[in-house]
């Protein structure tokens, strides 16, 4: 039995509890649940305003889905190029197979600095392999410098969101963060004030601190490239004045072209923040003398891809731009945020990226986080079919776990095996609509419905009634009613 | 016209009435119906919950029995949805070559409710009357799933006596989900909340879809909550005649 959640979420895949039971303390906090739905109804507002003045939404969709699929269709060959052009460039490139190596690579990297301090621009994928608390056991003090990570590193807090990391705290809750951590006690809530109190924090560590941390937007194969995008310029910071930077990037983020940049631009602000164009975008290549970094380095990241890459429905998966359309549009990202998706990447994506790079070891739970309903297919800008993905997801969970006793004995389980059985004949499936009715009839009430239900049944009816089962079948109704077509039925 | 209808499962179980409203409005339509008796079930449970064996079992079996069906009828647009996209991968993964060739000539007169009678029966006005005040869930799989349009819509206009409620936040989901409904019940029910306000607002006497999952969704909620609303298909609203109205609803 693993723990239930507690106070502060946990977002390590192997050591967070499964869904149904980290959302608990999440559905009992009115206020989180407000922060998240006002977030959430905001930008999706604001997307569908956006995505709706576009003429060639669709046709954007279609490729930008194709580019995706062929540069990982053809991952090898781009990623090699990719080197080839950054060393060309200047750059470093090396390749880590997981969590372990990269960190492994990036501390010598640093160590070789002398660095005891780095500055970071937002990356989900530095959240991904551990990377702060990893960097800190090893004496180097990491300092986020995108806005809502600051709040979230002085806070104490994790990221529930990979767009808007800090979406589940409001105004007031940041001042009482900066105000304790920066010792500003007269701090007032003003967005203004609070803004110019997190600008002098960051002037001091962008002027003191020679080295830097990214993640990647996209990698442009064509000209050894990296791509950022961001609204508050941290990113342009980071990429003027330190004198060393190490870009950490999966391996699918890849394009092929740098035109392609044009498809991918056009779709993801709009899918991101619902803006037209985000404020700021960044491209570097290698190393230019006396402009920005004299050392760069990109860590090209496996980390599970390879795998998830290898497989025909779930390499869709990486195809991923990471705009977070598909949780601003969830209804249960709605109600739960993403803390409760025990990882740095929460949500519909979250849902069929986190148990796969995780080798299903774990979080077994995330696929089943889904009513299927389809929005998150509906606005994904590159056409991730992520209801089709959580699928075979849970199949493969089904599979693995068939043949645990602890499984055979799990009523809806246990259940569906026997369902299984019955549809497979008429007259079985009519004798459980026989049983079926005389078993419940014995907890329907004289109102004619279900008000309790034992097991698994106690599930529904902790919040819904049944009605009781009507005592004739529309097959029995039917065979009652004889062979006479054309004519109206009593 | 021939057709033959494919009920359902739970249709066939908990709510007959729809299937006999069904009965009453194709066959006041003009079509010839049958039913074929050893229907059960097309499997959606079982692939949604990840038992995909037991799933093809039964879309294999679905498929055996209406392999001479003119038409199929289906008043659940999941099923729907389950036969169009979740079949051919089944099939594909499963099947031999003669269930394949099967499907692939099965698949395209297999209809939607709402989809036969505009598509197939090319009707709009099928001569309802339903003087109530009603709204209309757009459910997941009628709205994204298999694209269903205006055609609910096309059909409701056409019904006279009947005041038609635009629902709030009509594409947001109901939070049913088969058996997320119970494996996240939590977070189902905070979904359903949200859905059942924006329900009651819109003042509706009935409330109305192409699919009874999630009004069997909503309306229990609506039972527990003393909401005064009901439920009712959108079968059992286009049967009702001033002849002969829509049986109680649940």
């Amino acid at each position: 039995m693993r723990p239930v959640a507690s106070e502060r979420p946990v977002l390590d895949p192997a050591l967070a509890p499964p869904f149904p039971q980290a959302v608990l303390p999440v559905l009992r906090n009115p206020q989180l649940r407000k922060n998240v739905a006002h977030a959430i109804d905001v930008i999706q507002a604001k997307r569908a305003r956006l995505v709706a003045e576009k003429t060639d939404w669709q046709e954007l969709r279609s490729a930008a889905s194709a580019i995706r699929m062929h540069a990982l269709e053809n991952l090898g060959f781009y990623l090699e190029l990719f080197e080839a052009r950054c060393t060309a460039a200047g750059g470093t490139v090396h390749w880590a197979s997981d969590a372990a190596e990269a960190r492994r690579i990036i501390i010598e990297i640093l160590r070789q600095e002398n660095a005891s301090e780095v500055i970071k621009i937002k990356t989900m994928t530095a959240g991904e392999i551990q990377l702060n608390p990893f960097l800190e056991a090893n004496g180097v003090s990491a300092f986020e410098t995108d806005l809502a990570e600051i709040i979230l590193q002085l806070g104490e807090q994790e990221p529930s969101h990979i767009v808007v990391p800090a979406l589940h705290i409001n105004r007031s809750q940041v001042r009482e963060i900066f105000a304790r951590r920066m010792g500003l006690k007269d701090l007032s809530d003003d967005p203004k004030e609070l803004t110019n109190a997190a600008r002098a924090y960051l002037r001091r560590k962008f002027l003191t601190i020679p080295t830097a941390i990214s993640g990647a937007n996209f990698l442009i194969a064509e000209t050894g490239g990296v791509a950022i995008v961001e609204s508050e310029g941290n990113g342009r910071m980071c990429l003027t004045l330190p004198q060393t930077m190490i870009t950490l990037a999966g391996i699918e983020k890849v394009l092929p072209r740098f035109q392609d940049l044009e498809v991918m631009l056009q779709l993801l602000a709009r899918s991101a923040t619902g803006e037209r164009m985000n404020p700021y975008t960044s491209l570097w290549t290698g190393v230019v003398p006396g402009d920005g970094p004299q050392r760069f380095h990109v860590v090209l990241l496996d980390n599970g891809r390879s795998s998830i890459l290898a497989k025909t429905k779930e390499r869709q998966t990486l195809k991923c731009i990471r705009c977070a359309a598909c949780m601003n549009n969830c209804p249960v990202y709605r109600q739960t945020g993403g803390h409760a998706y025990g990882s740095v990447y929460p949500g519909p994506i979250g849902a069929i990226l986190t148990p796969q790079l995780m080798r299903m070891h774990h979080a077994q739970s995330l696929p089943f986080a889904s009513s299927l309903c389809g929005a998150c297919y509906e606005v994904c800008p590159v056409k991730i079919n992520i209801p089709e993905v959580l699928l075979e997801l849970r199949a493969h969970v089904v599979n693995q776990e068939r043949g645990r006793l602890s499984r055979f004995l799990d009523p809806l389980y246990l259940g569906l095996r026997i369902a299984s059985f019955l549809f497979a004949n008429a007259w079985s499936f009519h004798a459980a609509q026989f049983f079926g009715r005389i078993g419940l009839g014995l907890f329907t009430r004289n109102d004619g419905w279900i008000h309790a239900l034992p097991s698994v049944g106690g599930k529904w009816t902790q919040t819904r009634d049944l009605r009781g089962l009507p005592p004739q079948t529309f097959h029995a109704w039917w065979a009652a009613r004889g062979p006479r077509p054309g004519t109206e039925a009593k | 016209m021939r057709a033959s209808l494919f009920i359902t499962c739970y249709n066939d179980t908990l709510y007959p009435e729809t299937g006999r409203a069904v009965v009453q409005l194709l066959e006041r339509l003009g079509v010839e119906l049958d039913f074929h008796p050893k229907q059960t079930c097309c499997g959606q449970m079982h692939a949604n919950t990840g038992f995909r064996g037991e799933a093809f079992s039964q879309a294999k079996r679905l498929v055996r029995l209406y392999r001479d069906a003119e038409t199929v009828v289906i008043p659940s647009s999941s099923c729907v949805a389950m036969i169009r996209d979740q079949y051919p991968g089944l099939m594909d993964e499963l099947g031999n070559d003669s269930l394949r060739k099967d499907f692939a000539a099965l698949l395209p007169r297999v209809y939607e409710l709402s989809e036969f009678l505009i598509d197939r029966l090319g009707v709009e006005d099928v001569g309802a009357y339903f003087p109530h005040r009603v709204t209309y869930h757009a459910s997941c799989h009628g709205l994204r799933g298999i694209n269903l349009g205006e055609r609910p819509w096309r059909l409701m206009a056409k019904v006279r006596g009947m005041e038609l409620i635009s629902l709030p936040n009509l594409d947001r989901c109901c939070g049913f989900g088969g058996t997320f409904s119970v494996k996240n019940a939590e977070v189902s029910s905070a979904m359903l909340a949200v859905k059942l306000q924006d329900v009651v607002s819109t003042g509706a006497e009935y409330c109305t879809a192409l699919d009874n999952s999630c009004l069997m969704h909503l309306g229990g909620a609506m039972h527990r909550q003393y909401a005064g609303m009901k439920t009712i298909h959108l079968a059992q609203i286009l049967a009702s005649t001033e002849a002969s109205p829509a049986e109680a609803a649940a």
